[in-house]
């Protein structure tokens, strides 16, 4: 395990490392029926079960295994697993709370098997299994209530419990990095984060830490209202390996946010982007040559240490990707001085 | 406003101090303790926002106070503060003498706060498991001067303990030093007890050796502790902390709770009062506090300066002030603004439609702008609501005084937004505006399940289902909600609306899932009450069905968009083209070069070659010839159109109303790029002109190529010798003398009649003349045995297609195909300035003959070939984008 982790390292010190792409996107291209979801296993679930994605780890792995193996044919290094929504919480949509699980530890293995195959492969290319951990369908600190604000329909403690299940059974389940991401409410990660440190500290175990937020409008901050900077104080006592954003806007929106992080952080910076922001039919049409031609740009100009693509993006945008980073070295840790950096929504630095 | 830095004279010893807000602190203020025993919050959170206001760059929130019940009274203060984004715009600091409180605030902020406070009281153990967690929930931490012996009073034993932990703490734990602050005690000095005197000093020593020795550690301490003796003298409490912060601050003091809307600047205290609370301060004298002590009875009662805000607004318009408290989220004097405006509208509706409106499409602008955020708006929200509530008495006193109360509503309407997403001001504006016109909303708030949705609107048993939603996941929701319906049988309309919801997507993906009833797109609040009352009508039944026939259009353009909407970069499409095995193929070689004129050309022999169903176009009949004369509905109008025309045609043709024209001509030809070059004769030395021609930029999912005309002539580099033709017919010349006598006889069915046959005839003249080229003059196909039908079908070999038609959209192509035929002489065809040939009855176009060569559409094109084409012909890019306008797949410049 240790190996791996020395080998994670030492591969983001010598480039920059890339991510895979969606896997939503590519699921959607399969289909797939509710029979297909249910599988042999759930054919008797007393609701519908389409649409539940993380499932199919499960009753669909060959897919979900297929997909991780598009995505590190097109060069990626890291692989997330298809966890995103495999939290007691999450699954209550599906009724599914007592299977989350084993849902965690069926992703992490099919992850495991496609990235040690590619590995094998190209060693000299090692491959790396990301448990993700997905920010729920709740918010910890915004009331769904308008009239009620101090309300919340999610404790802080019923987060713990969730997170702390799924990151326990994506370790036991083989995944090389833990990478709390997609996060929108920076209490709800910061949940996670709780969680994660718990379980490092009951399986004597602990991970390099990825911690990925999004930004929710064109305020430049994320649904819960605080800006990038803020974000990372409010994140930063996990000593995370990297930091950074996905989902979001486009790569062109996203970058004043990215630049503010690459700035302020001594942890690596990862970016996975949408491809582009969706058209009025919520879908996303940037193609990968565009893509790719946006983050170039970043790579050039030293701000990332890992880059991927979220929602719309296709193994073609990832290997569009991989190829236009190529000639650049990954982003240099600035020299940041050691002082207190507290936040509220907008960061606070103490003089 | 004012802060320290202001306050000493000395700025390298202050900029680093911070001021942390004491005022929402049970046991520091009495009026906020009331509050919160009260439950009054609102007034507790305008305390907060005002020590924001007057520069506290953290607030501390305290809640010990023996009767309240702290954890709660903690966790709901913050909750309520993570609401108010001009509060918790800063960092908070979690005050309590109890962990159990210290752990609730804890998990309730998102940013990273302080603790205040732990201390090795109980002993190392619980001490250590306290910080951990301090560090796992991500915050910084006051460590207290207090250890199993007690709290320390003097400078060593302060500094001893702050020592101690410190190690601990970095050593043991791996606790970041810059997150630790030490509070070595402030406590009361000129309390009459000898003992006492020294405190300040004492504390100033120990700050200045914990920030020698402990690197990155910060001191703090709770400054009005000092002055606690003088309790209900203000003035001379303010100058004393004024003074202490002065020296302690030069000692190395870089954060202090404070009142930071009363602090006096140290050189504006009287130098008499200043004299004798330095000495006070600094034990500069035995009898220094019975000095201040009579001193202090001239200032007694002066008290502190009262709270100064900024209140210039309220000298605006009413109707200015309204929107200045939407935007700021201000509750405050939202309800007499809303009064006031009230009184001066003719009908409180007028309220809601008007100013409320108006300023929340303010607020609407500047999140979509960027300039406001989330948290922001939804306060904003919240102040409508309060000025609707407002508003409601008075409006259903009006209902009673117009007899309509007892009216039942006008319909239920469920509103909703939907999982996943928490926007929700268009839904509340949506239903106060309808709850206004007599409807009985709904309203289950946001994130609702479809499930809970559609069970309480059967319940309810609603008329309609209003979803809203703001980002774009919201609209597979809506998606499923529709198809849930579908599935459960509903059978009342769905409203959809909100920022990402579009006309398109309602028409494309919510329609189609939805068929028991209707899905309707409503664009904004203020049509919201049009939609609802036509739907609920008696007319509902043909205002759904003209809905549902305007989406079934929308949803076939969009299907036609979505086709040609995919772009390939230039290059991609360039190696995609068209491919042609030059290798084992030879062109047809034509009968002759140049050009040939054909002048009065037989009228009777084109007309053989008429396509009739373009004309019955004309007259709008679609349906395909000869069906359409047998055709149920039109077939009696067209059989009787049709013998009006042929009636015509007969005297057309007998009485040579018109004349027919033409020339058509062969060059030899080779494609470079997406070029096709002409030569001045066989040894292809001399080039005589260049026809540009413009490449597919589709991206398509299958193996067909992106066509350019260029690919149908051997390209230069294969060797290989290639031709092209051109033509240019006309059947329209006397065509206008015609339109004009029948338009002095006020005869519109005869005037269009001749344009219309006209038209005809030169592309009848156009196809007898394409047959003759294959057959005669470039004759690749002399046998060719083709019936007329067949012919007008294109079931021959090549193509001419024409400039400014789908494959080659640049109408201005024409004019070199022009000049390479002389056809202004040769065909009396002219060109207009945009292009247009004239007389309008007219054809030309290019001929080429490769087997393989067929028709396309260009489709929509990007910039890349824009600039590349815009360069080999020679133009700037603008006039490049001018003529290619229709087909850009961008919006130029």
């Amino acid at each position: 395990m240790t190996n791996r982790t020395d080998a994670f390292k030492k591969a983001a010190e010598e480039r920059i490392l890339i991510i895979d792409g969606a896997m939503g996107t590519m699921i959607q291209r399969h289909k797939l029926s509710e029979e297909d979801y249910r599988g042999t296993q759930y054919a008797d679930w007393n609701q519908d079960i389409k649409g539940n994605n993380d499932l199919l780890s499960i009753t669909q792995p060959q897919i979900i295994k297929e997909i991780h193996s598009q995505y590190l044919e097109a060069g990626a290094d890291i692989i997330g697993t298809n966890t995103f929504n495999a939290t007691t919480i999450s699954m209550a949509d599906y009724a599914m709370e007592s299977i989350a699980s084993d849902i965690n530890l069926a992703a992490a293995k099919v992850a495991r098997e496609a990235a040690d195959e590619w590995s094998e492969k190209t060693p000299d290319k090692p491959r790396f299994v990301a448990g993700s951990i997905g920010p729920t369908n709740r918010t910890a600190s915004i009331s769904p209530d308008v009239n009620n604000p101090g309300y919340r329909n999610v404790s802080f403690d019923e987060l713990v419990e969730a997170y702390g299940e799924q990151t326990t059974a994506l370790i036991k389940g083989g995944v090389d990095i833990i990478l709390i991401e997609t996060i929108f409410d920076t209490l709800n990660a910061k949940a996670a984060g709780f969680a994660v440190l718990k379980s490092f500290k009951e399986l004597g175990q602990t991970l390099p830490v990825m911690i990925s937020g999004t930004i929710t409008d064109l305020s430049g901050r994320n649904l819960s209202g605080q800006t990038p900077e803020a974000f990372y104080y409010s994140m930063n006592h996990l000593k995370p390996y990297a930091i950074g954003l996905n989902c979001s806007f486009g790569a062109d929106h996203l970058r004043p946010a990215i630049q503010e992080l690459a700035t302020v952080a001594t942890s690596k910076i990862s970016a996975y982007p949408n491809a582009g922001l969706p058209n009025e039919m919520g879908e996303y049409d940037e193609t990968p040559e565009e893509m790719a031609g946006k983050i170039e740009g970043w790579a050039k100009d030293g701000l990332i240490n890992m880059i991927g693509g979220c929602c719309g993006s296709t193994p073609d945008h990832i290997r569009a990707i991989a190829n236009a980073v190529k000639p650049y070295p990954p982003r240099k840790i600035p020299d940041v001085p050691r002082k207190m950096r507290l936040s509220g929504l907008e960061p606070f630095v103490h003089a | 406003m004012k802060d320290i830095k202001t306050m000493t004279t000395d700025n390298n010893a202050s900029v680093n101090f911070i001021n942390i807000g004491e005022r929402t602190n049970v046991t520091g203020s009495a009026k906020f303790r009331k509050l919160i025993e009260k439950d009054d919050y609102d007034a507790a959170l305008t305390i907060a926002r005002q020590q924001v206001e007057n520069g506290a760059q953290i607030i501390d929130v305290n809640m010990d106070e023996g009767l309240l019940d702290s954890e709660n009274a903690m966790q709901t203060f913050l909750n309520l503060i993570a609401a108010e984004p001009d509060i918790s715009r800063v960092p908070i600091m979690i005050d309590s003498s109890k962990w159990s409180v210290i752990e609730t605030g804890l998990k309730c902020v998102q940013g990273k706060s302080i603790v205040n406070s732990i201390s090795l009281k109980e002993g190392e153990a619980p001490f250590f498991e306290q910080a951990e967690k301090i560090r796992n929930y991500g915050a910084a931490t006051v460590v207290m001067a207090f250890d199993e012996e007690g709290q320390a009073d003097t400078a060593d034993r302060k500094y001893e303990i702050c020592e101690r932990a410190y190690k601990l703490l970095t050593e043991k734990l791996d606790f970041p030093p810059e997150d630790i602050i030490f509070d070595p005690n402030v406590f009361a000095v000129a309390t009459g007890i000898e003992e006492h005197n020294n405190y300040a000093i004492e504390f100033i020593e120990a700050t200045a050796r914990i920030r020698k020795n402990l690197p990155y550690a910060h001191v703090s301490g709770g400054i009005s502790n000092l002055s606690f003796s003088f309790r209900g003298n203000n003035y001379v409490r303010e100058a004393m902390h004024s003074v202490f912060l002065y020296h302690a601050i030069k000692a190395g003091l870089d954060m202090g709770i404070v009142n930071a809307g009363q602090l006096v600047v140290y050189d504006d205290i009287p130098e008499d009062l200043r004299e004798k609370v330095e000495d006070v301060i600094l034990n500069r004298r035995d009898d220094g506090t019975d000095r201040l002590l009579e001193a202090a009875e001239a200032f007694k009662g002066e008290g502190g300066k009262k709270q100064v805000e900024d209140l210039s607004w309220r000298e605006q318009a009413v109707n200015d002030r309204i929107t200045h408290s939407l935007v700021h989220g201000i509750n405050k004097f939202i309800v007499d603004d809303t009064e006031e405006a009230r009184q001066n509208a003719e009908r409180p509706l007028h309220v809601i439609e008007g100013p409320l409106m108006d300023g929340m499409n303010v607020v609407g602008d500047l999140f979509g702008a960027g300039k406001m955020f989330l948290p922001q708006v939804v306060k904003s929200a919240r102040v409508m609501k309060q000025a609707v509530n407002h508003l409601l008495p008075f409006m259903e006193e009006e209902k009673r005084l117009n007899g309509t109360e007892n009216d039942a509503a006008k319909g239920k309407i469920l509103m909703a937004t939907v999982k996943g997403d928490v926007h929700d001001i268009g839904k509340n504006i949506v239903g106060v505006v309808l709850q206004c016109n007599n409807y009985e909303v709904i309203d289950m708030g946001v994130m609702v399940p479809a499930q809970t949705i559609l069970e309480k609107a059967k319940e309810e048993k609603v008329d309609i289902i209003g979803l809203s939603g703001l980002i774009t996941p919201s609209l597979d929701e809506m998606v499923h909600v529709a198809s849930e319906m579908e599935r459960l049988e509903f059978d009342i309309p769905l409203l959809i609306g909100g920022a990402t919801t579009s006309r398109i997507h309602t028409a494309v993906k919510i329609n189609p899932n939805y068929k028991k009833d209707q899905a309707v797109y409503v664009t904004d609040a203020s049509r919201a009450v049009g939609v609802v009352s036509k739907l609920i009508s008696d007319d509902g039944a043909s205002y759904k069905s003209e809905i549902r026939e305007s989406y079934k259009i929308i949803a076939e353009k969009h299907l036609k968009a979505q086709q040609a909407k995919k772009r390939l970069t230039i290059s991609t499409a360039r190696s995609k083209k068209h491919q042609i095995d030059w290798k084992h193929y030879t062109p047809p070689i034509p009968e002759f070069l140049g050009t040939k004129s054909f002048r009065n050309y037989d009228l009777a022999t084109l007309a053989e070659f008429i396509d009739w169903t373009p004309f019955f176009a004309t007259w709008e009949m679609n349906g395909q010839y000869p069906r359409i004369l047998n055709d149920e509905k039109l077939g009696n109008a067209a059989t009787s159109l049709f013998q009006d025309a042929q009636d015509m045609l007969a005297k057309m043709i007998e009485e040579k109303w018109v004349t027919a024209h033409g020339v058509i001509g062969f060059w030899p030809a080779n494609s470079t790029g997406d070029d096709i070059t002409l030569y001045e004769d066989e040894t292809r030395k001399k080039e005589r002109a260049t026809l540009y021609t413009l490449r597919q930029q589709i991206a398509r999912d299958n193996e067909r190529a992106n066509a350019a005309l260029a690919d149908f002539i051997a390209p230069l580099e294969t060797g290989v010798p290639d031709y092209i033709g051109g033509f240019a017919v006309t059947a329209g010349i006397g065509e206008e003398e015609k339109v004009k006598e029948f338009n002095a006889a006020n005869d519109d069915y005869s005037k269009i009649m001749v344009s219309a046959l006209s038209d005809r005839l030169a592309e009848a003249f156009a196809e007898q003349m394409h047959m003759r080229v294959r057959r005669e003059f470039w004759p690749y196909a002399r046998n060719e045995t083709l019936s007329n039908q067949e012919i007008i079908a294109e079931k021959y070999q090549g193509i001419r297609p024409a400039p400014g038609y789908p494959a080659q959209p640049d109408h201005t192509e024409k004019e070199t195909l022009f000049n390479l035929l002389d056809a202004t002489k040769e065909a009396e065809i002219e060109l207009t300035e945009s292009y247009a040939m004239w007389p309008g009855s007219a054809v030309s176009g290019l001929y080429f003959s490769h087997p393989s060569s067929y028709y396309f559409g260009i489709g929509k094109i990007e910039k890349d070939q824009v600039e590349d084409y815009a360069k080999r012909k020679g133009w700037d890019l603008a006039k490049a984008e001018k003529w290619l306008n229709p087909i850009l797949n961008y919006i130029p410049d």
